[in-house]
């Protein structure tokens, strides 16, 4: 042999690099593929649907967008913008009301504090649906299912910090401003509302940030609450009208549903390229610091 | 950290009285006590309104024959009726439990596997890292929506992709969606594709691993393989179990993509009846609610059973570091 096996018997770090990154790219396409599989077969026409699985479409056909949109006897936009009601009063609710419980959880000092602690990181992981009948039964009760109001039943729990993760996000990342602050500002002749409102308001802006981008993806994918809360049509939220498509078992509407489908995923897309660094990084190990 | 902060009261004077008060310190006290339950006060109604008084109601409901027709003043004792139903004369209630763990027991491994896998071999920094995490990532965020369960049935049907992916290679496929012996399948595929959330925490721990102990098996003379036993392994512990625990209880509460597959009913031949899914046609389609309520119980019980299981095996086989940084 060459000279070359003088060298220690080791692949070399770029020919191991190089592999590395093709299979890596053999997964990214693997993930990527249901998606703009999906993109594609939303502009196939009908006959293509069924003849053409591939990714791209023979004819271009926009005309399922058009068609998606006004399947319903109501329009998808009456739920799309019922879907960013419901999203946005619960960003608003989870923001305030978690940050308030967590100031108080991890910061004031009060009789309990300990005891409210501990229930607080029971309940989450109590899952959601064991709770769903009580619920029901109690928002019916009160006249709260299918009325006036139909978006109270999901939105009430919400404006109640009963979002235990966002709770424990905030108190977590409170532990990272200084007390130091809080003790200043109480020399400084500030009560705990005072320091509440210009010391962890302020600071915690990153902390409300994370939870308003999350509440807002999670309860614009959410399902289950928003299927059994809502029983008139025109209150429907994207998700429940999705699956009208799939009771209309006629072939014909494959092309519109992907459609909508798409759209109806356009909001977390953008959201995941406006804020992907923070979406990757921010929530998922919050719960590891600490 | 939280610690070092800890404000005592420093007694700078020497050793006066019982304590070093300052002006008012007492009443500061008495104040933010009731500012505690100020602040407190939502999350503690939602604990009452929302979770408490709920479960309770649910617990009394499951021993009673409620619908949601007739008053809930004219409602039956049943005693234990619903819990003997469910354990004893009711087979489609066990084949939901089967359903159920086969699901977590498959695809939760899976998931994890494909997520540190996927995160050892992006664990060296280099450019587009980023973009990979980013792309790894994305099902996550939208694996659990209805519209991503839509494109999954109609990509596992009979003339769907992932057959026409097989014809490539001269295999006919099934129409694994409508097949009771494969739907449960496509939904644990779909389950692992979402791998990236998992793969995010285990990324995040691996940059805690110090690479000295890496070079201090080098030296020792440990290969690859053995490196990761002896180091990898052991030091990502507490993250494989945040992430186990974590993905098991996600697993066990599948709803959204089995609802969509089967249009509601758990099907083909039942073999989609997830637990929820059993529970809400139940509650919400056949309307029993009392039925529905037991179920949840045994659910709610069952959850907190492998909770516990897990946290006390889990001192055997996670490995914590005394000096881990907060």
């Amino acid at each position: 042999m060459t000279a070359v096996t003088a060298v220690p018997p080791r692949r070399r770090p770029g020919n191991r690099q190089a592999l590395r990154l093709l299979v890596l790219v053999v997964i990214v396409a693997v993930v990527l593929y249901p998606l703009l599989w999906m993109l594609g077969t939303s502009v196939k026409s009908q006959a293509e649907i069924v003849n053409n699985v591939g990714l791209l479409p023979e004819r271009f056909t926009p005309g399922n967008y058009l068609d998606g949109w006004t399947n319903f006897d109501i329009g998808f936009g009456r739920f799309f913008l019922n879907s960013a009601l419901v999203s946005l009063l619960t960003v608003v609710g989870n923001g305030l009301s978690c940050l308030l419980a967590a100031y108080a959880l991890g910061r004031l000092r009060f009789r309990l504090r300990k005891v409210w602690f501990t229930v607080m990181i029971g309940t989450l992981l109590l899952p959601g649906h064991v709770l769903i009948v009580p619920q029901y039964i109690l928002f019916r009760s009160l006249g709260l299912v299918g009325g006036d109001w139909p978006y109270l039943p999901l939105l009430i729990p919400h404006f109640l910090a009963t979002e235990a993760f966002f709770v424990f996000l905030m108190v977590q990342f409170m532990r990272g401003i200084p007390r130091e602050l809080d003790e200043a500002a109480k020399i400084d002749g500030a009560s705990p509302y005072g320091v509440f409102r210009h010391i962890i308001l302020p600071l915690s802006r990153p902390a409300l940030v994370t939870t308003a981008i999350f509440s807002f993806i999670w309860t614009w994918n959410d399902f289950f609450r928003q299927l059994v809360f809502l029983s008139n049509l025109e209150d429907y939220t994207v998700p429940v009208a999705l699956t009208l498509f799939i009771d209309s078992t006629s072939q014909s509407a494959v092309g519109p549903m992907f459609a909508m489908s798409v759209l109806s995923l356009l909001p977390v897309f953008l959201f995941f390229l406006a804020f992907q660094r923070m979406l990757v990084e921010g929530i998922n190990t919050s719960g590891l610091k600490g | 950290m939280a610690l070092t902060t800890a404000p005592g009261p420093t007694p700078r004077t020497g050793p006066v009285g019982p304590r070093p008060t300052r002006r008012g310190a007492g009443r500061t006290r008495l104040g933010e006590g009731l500012a505690g339950y100020v602040f407190l006060s939502p999350w503690l109604i939602g604990l009452m309104g929302i979770t408490a008084v709920p479960m309770l109601l649910s617990l009394w409901l499951s021993f009673t024959d409620y619908d949601i027709l007739t008053p809930l003043s004219e409602v039956r004792w049943v005693g234990l009726a619903n819990y003997e139903r469910m354990f004893t004369a009711d087979p489609s209630y066990w084949h939901a439990v089967r359903v159920t763990l086969t699901f977590a027991l498959v695809a939760v491994p899976l998931k994890l596997a494909a997520a540190l896998g996927v995160a050892l071999l992006l664990n060296r920094t280099w450019r587009g890292v980023g973009l990979f995490r980013g792309l790894f990532y994305l099902p996550s965020l939208l694996g659990g929506s209805v519209a991503l369960a839509i494109v999954w049935v109609n990509m596992f049907n009979r003339d769907g992709a992932f057959n026409s992916f097989l014809a490539l290679f001269g295999i006919e496929g099934l129409p694994w969606v409508a097949d009771p012996d494969w739907a449960l399948e496509t939904l644990m595929v779909l389950a692992i594709w979402q791998f990236g959330a998992p793969m995010v925490i285990f990324l995040a721990g691996l940059k805690q691993v110090p690479t000295e102990l890496y070079e201090a098996a080098a030296v020792d003379g440990a290969g690859a393989w053995r490196r990761f036993r002896a180091v990898t392994l052991p030091m990502l512990s507490p993250v494989i179990f945040f992430n186990l625990v974590l993905e098991t209880i996600h697993g066990f509460q599948g709803f959204t993509a089995a609802f969509v597959l089967s249009n509601g009913t758990g099907g083909p031949v039942d073999s989609t009846l997830m637990y929820t899914l059993k529970l809400y046609i139940a509650g919400f389609t056949d309307l029993e609610m009392g039925y529905a309520s037991a179920m949840a119980w045994v659910f709610l019980l069952a959850i907190a059973l492998i909770t516990a299981v897990f946290f006390s095996t889990g001192r055997f086989w996670v490995h914590y570091s005394d000096g881990e940084d907060a």
